[in-house]
């Protein structure tokens, strides 16, 4: 059993029915961050396309952290979560 | 936090659409056009890159592309003029996961014929079109295009690879037109199913071959009223095509340059269209610092500008293509927005102009709405001035 927490960015709250945070439980370990994600979109499936690209990429845009390491530097969506981490979706700081 | 000011329309008023890289604005105004009120900003934040009105079967719908830069584009929709809004719980418009392709924007929305009123047409980049049969609830890519042999070799221009135009026939169901950057005019006459490029005699500056099958950076097609011609400003080139699109005629005779982005047609004269040029496509400007509207009343053999009330010392501004417009009315009016914010109408057909607003963000696409179009009413006095 793995639990993992999700930090939810404001913007996407209210998919999540206002929540910041989630915690999800998963049946295996060690679990892929994209094994967890595919946990959250199970709960907030709408959330699913705002994160990644149809092709199930993260977006260009968005950075997700497992602890403190990006996912763009630790091996994408193969990367590897841990017990007890906590996953941040968060915007990147662009903008115009 | 963002304080927005919304202000119901009455019947009888005018509503310009304006769509920005933060946000669209709705401009209300009684019919006489001459003050407007400014409301919004919608969809705070969002580029908003196509905004469309579907007056059909007694809708007043507004469709609008909501783009943000961090969680993908959306199409959302308004029935209280942008009280509220219907946002889809999962993204709306999607490439299929085997076509290899992603979403990044959605350029164009166009409602579909009258007798087909909850077929609704999206455009997109990278470079495709969608449909929807059901009012907008689901959508779906058209196979023909998106499978085109032709697609491999279309390539981005400076905003992406995009299928930015749209156009219905009114008469031939099956027959619609699409432009894009850059591949050029592609027309079907088999509902969507097959596609043919139409682009003989619209030039290739940026091309070793100059007039090649495909390949033009095509930045705008309109369709005056009656359905018989097109006209299309080019990546330059001012053109006019009498067979459908099967050829194109040169008729950038009068303007002083063919470049620019811009086009918007008369809404009941089939021979007046408007334009504005811009230098070059190294500098994207009014030709010698003067905002001009260009006006064929002659179906493009001749070009009158219109400048009485723009500014015409030192403008840097820049029209977009989706960016100007006209309304139903008579005298009609025109308008367009620039990147600069600011957003210019007439009231008069282009005799003259007023600065509506000047510092909105940059303005990507302006739509006139007469308030009465869903209501079915008269939009025209019955002696349809040419002004």
């Amino acid at each position: 059993m793995t639990r993992v927490a999700f930090r939810i960015p404001a913007a996407l709250q209210p998919l999540a029915e206002g929540r910041r945070r989630l915690d999800v439980e998963l049946p295996r370990s060690p679990l892929s961050l994209g094994e967890a994600l595919d946990a959250l979109w199970v709960v907030c499936p709408a959330m699913r396309d705002r994160v990644l690209t149809e092709q199930g990429d993260v977006r260009p845009h968005v950075n997700v952290f497992v602890g403190t390491d990006s996912s763009r530097w630790g091996g994408g969506l193969a990367m590897e979560v841990p017990d007890g981490a906590e996953i941040s979706i968060l915007p990147a700081v662009s903008g115009g | 936090m963002v304080t927005r000011r919304s202000v119901a329309a009455k019947g009888g008023d005018v509503v310009l659409l304006v769509g920005t890289l933060k946000g669209a604005f709705f401009l209300r105004a009684p019919a006489t056009r001459t003050a407007w009120a400014v409301e919004g900003p919608y969809l705070p934040g969002r580029a908003v890159y196509a905004l469309a009105h579907d007056g059909r079967e007694g809708r007043q719908r507004i469709w609008a592309s909501a783009a943000s830069m961090h969680w993908g584009a959306v199409l959302v929709s308004t029935d209280d003029w942008g009280r509220t809004w219907t946002e889809p719980p999962e993204a709306n418009v999607k490439f299929p996961v085997e076509s290899g392709l992603a979403l990044k924007q959605i350029w164009q929305i166009t409602p579909g014929r009258a007798d087909e009123p909850d077929t609704l047409y999206c455009g997109v980049e990278p470079a495709a079109l969608f449909r929807s049969t059901d009012g907008g609830k689901a959508w779906t890519v058209v196979r023909g295009l998106l499978d085109h042999p032709h697609r491999p070799r279309w390539t981005p221009g400076g905003g992406g690879l995009c299928l930015h135009t749209i156009v219905t026939d009114p008469v031939r169901a099956d027959r619609m037109w699409v432009a894009i950057s850059t591949g050029g005019v592609y027309r079907t006459d088999d509902g969507g199913r097959t596609w043919a490029a139409r682009n003989v005699g619209i030039r290739a500056e940026f091309l070793p071959e100059k007039y090649p099958e495909f390949g033009q950076c095509v930045h705008k097609i309109v369709q005056p009223p009656r359905g018989k011609t097109l006209f299309l400003q080019n990546h330059w080139g001012l053109y006019r095509s009498d067979d459908g699109g099967d050829s194109w005629q040169d008729v950038a005779r009068g303007v002083p340059s063919d470049f620019g982005f811009a086009m918007a047609a008369h809404p009941h004269d089939p021979d007046t269209v408007y334009v504005l040029p811009l230098e070059s496509d190294q500098f994207r400007c009014p030709p010698e610092g003067k905002l001009r509207v260009y006006r064929t009343r002659s179906g493009g053999r001749t070009w009158e500008p219109l400048s009485r009330g723009l500014p015409q010392q030192r403008v840097y501004e820049t029209v977009l293509r989706d960016a100007m417009t006209t309304d139903a009315l008579d005298p009609v009016g025109v308008y367009f927005g620039t990147r600069n914010g600011k957003l210019f109408a007439s009231n008069d057909g282009g005799g003259s102009w007023r600065l509506t607003v000047d510092s909105l963000p940059p303005v990507v696409c302006v739509r006139a709405v007469g308030t009465d179009d869903a209501r079915g009413r008269r939009k025209t006095s019955p002696r349809s001035a040419r002004r």
